[in-house]
């Protein structure tokens, strides 16, 4: 083993890897609102909707959740545009992303919606709430108590799934590191370098989602009395 | 060109016996790790809990991509030559491990307390509380959720496609550069990746509701 590391370079390209982290956690962010308003319609489809929009809802989760992500990405990517969808490589990773994050998060929203005891659904009915109402008032708070873990864990992983979508060149993070690892052939250096950076940011959003938790999801309620 | 035709189908149906091989091996080189793992969560001793829990933190925390470029990139600086084969199985059996290890150690926790202190009644040694009382009925509770993991496996060998490494999703994009047909090509693939999957999912959501009836 005779092999000269040379970090210098990494370092020397740093703009590169900020703006290619950037990239990655605006495709985050923006995939996860995004996401969670899809899971959040087909949670309320999924728990009081119409027997057949039940079915296709159920059918997209089953599709999705049983494909892999490239897959799906690469679906989007060249399937679509060959039925005429014309989207740029980071608009149709966009898209995949909230598919896919979508049909995980359903399931994980519709555990949260069925935690709420019929009772207190009731009790709102009772108040004369419109339905809305009782979701946001009654429904909301503790359902989303009860699966935070769950959800944050899905947003760290929707995050580090971003990764796959340097397949279509889509300016993430690791499509930078890719690019520049064929101009300089220093691939086991920067993909290092890139690994460091992803667990750097997975630790920062469990460190985020925790004092999100401690600030607005832990009783006793701050700021209510 | 070519068009999209039974050769070409079963192309691709043929490169689904390499995604189920990678996803086998994986399984195995995972389980047998993520068994350490498993345990080394659980020991006594707190340097073992902590370097098993850095390794987890380490294979949960950075993409399995990054994983599979690390091994393939990373294989021939230590004298190994640069085979996707290789590279596959071992960024994926790793990654498995540390996905299995922290199931499984959420088993082995949730035999109860009782038969633990049981078996330390009975002046079994640590070894044999493990190997005769606890895992035994870890091993029931594990199941369902490690065939629903296996799920995740399969998923993930798509991602051997990127370093070159001819699985199902590769030899789609094999045939896709041949006939130009993405939209026949991707919806094959995806089909077979479902018919695979979707048994072992329900699989695993039925073995999850006669375990929760007990």
């Amino acid at each position: 083993m005779n092999y000269e590391f040379d970090f210098g370079l990494v370092l020397s390209h740093w703009r590169v890897f900020v703006w290619g982290t950037w990239t990655t956690i605006k495709m985050t962010l923006i995939a996860a609102v995004s996401g969670l308003c899809v899971a959040v319609v087909c949670a309320w489809v999924k728990t009081s909707g119409p027997r057949w929009s039940c079915w296709i809802v159920n059918a997209y989760i089953e599709l999705i959740r049983n494909t892999p992500f490239l897959v799906q990405l690469f679906f989007f990517f060249f399937a679509l545009p060959a039925v005429g969808l014309r989207w740029s490589p980071f608009v149709a990773a966009l898209v995949a992303m909230i598919v896919n994050l979508g049909a995980y998060a359903t399931e994980i929203i519709r555990a949260g919606i069925q935690s709420i005891p019929r009772g207190q659904i009731e009790a709102g009915k009772a108040l004369n709430l419109k339905p809305w109402q009782i979701f946001r008032y009654i429904v909301i708070g503790p359902a989303l108590r009860t699966i935070f873990p769950a959800l944050t864990s899905q947003l760290t992983l929707l995050m580090l799934s971003s990764s796959v979508v340097s397949a279509i060149s889509a300016d993430d993070l690791t499509s930078v590191a890719s690019n520049l690892q064929s101009q300089t052939f220093r691939s086991f250096e920067i993909y290092l370098c890139v690994a460091a950076i992803y667990l750097a940011l997975a630790i920062g959003m469990n460190g985020l989602f925790k004092l999100v938790r401690r600030r607005f999801l832990d009783y006793p309620q701050q700021g209510v009395t | 060109m070519r068009t999209f035709g039974v050769a070409e189908f079963l192309f691709i149906l043929d490169a689904a016996r390499w995604t189920l091989a990678l996803s086998l091996v994986a399984f195995i080189g995972g389980s047998v790790i993520g068994l350490a793992i498993a345990l080394g969560r659980v020991s006594r001793r707190a340097w073992i809990r902590t370097a098993v829990a850095a390794f987890i933190a380490v294979f949960q925390g950075t993409p399995l991509l990054l994983q599979l470029f690390i091994a393939f990139f990373g294989a021939p600086l230590i004298g190994l030559s640069v085979d996707p084969w290789v590279a596959a199985s071992v960024a994926l059996s790793l990654n498995s491990a540390a996905f299995l290890g922290e199931i499984w150690r959420g088993c082995i926790e949730a035999v109860p307390r009782g038969q633990w202190e049981a078996a330390h009644a009975l002046n079994l040694t640590s070894w044999s509380r493990m190997r005769h009382v606890v895992l035994p009925q870890a091993f029931k509770i594990a199941v369902p959720p490690t065939v629903g993991y296996l799920v995740q496996i399969i998923k993930g060998t798509s991602l051997a496609a990127i370093i070159g490494f001819t699985e199902i999703t590769r030899a789609g994009q094999i045939i896709n550069n041949a006939t130009f047909q993405p939209l026949m090509v991707f919806t094959t693939v995806a089909a077979l990746y479902f018919l695979i999957c979707w048994p072992l999912s329900l699989a695993a959501g039925r073995l999850e509701q006669r375990r929760s009836l007990l």
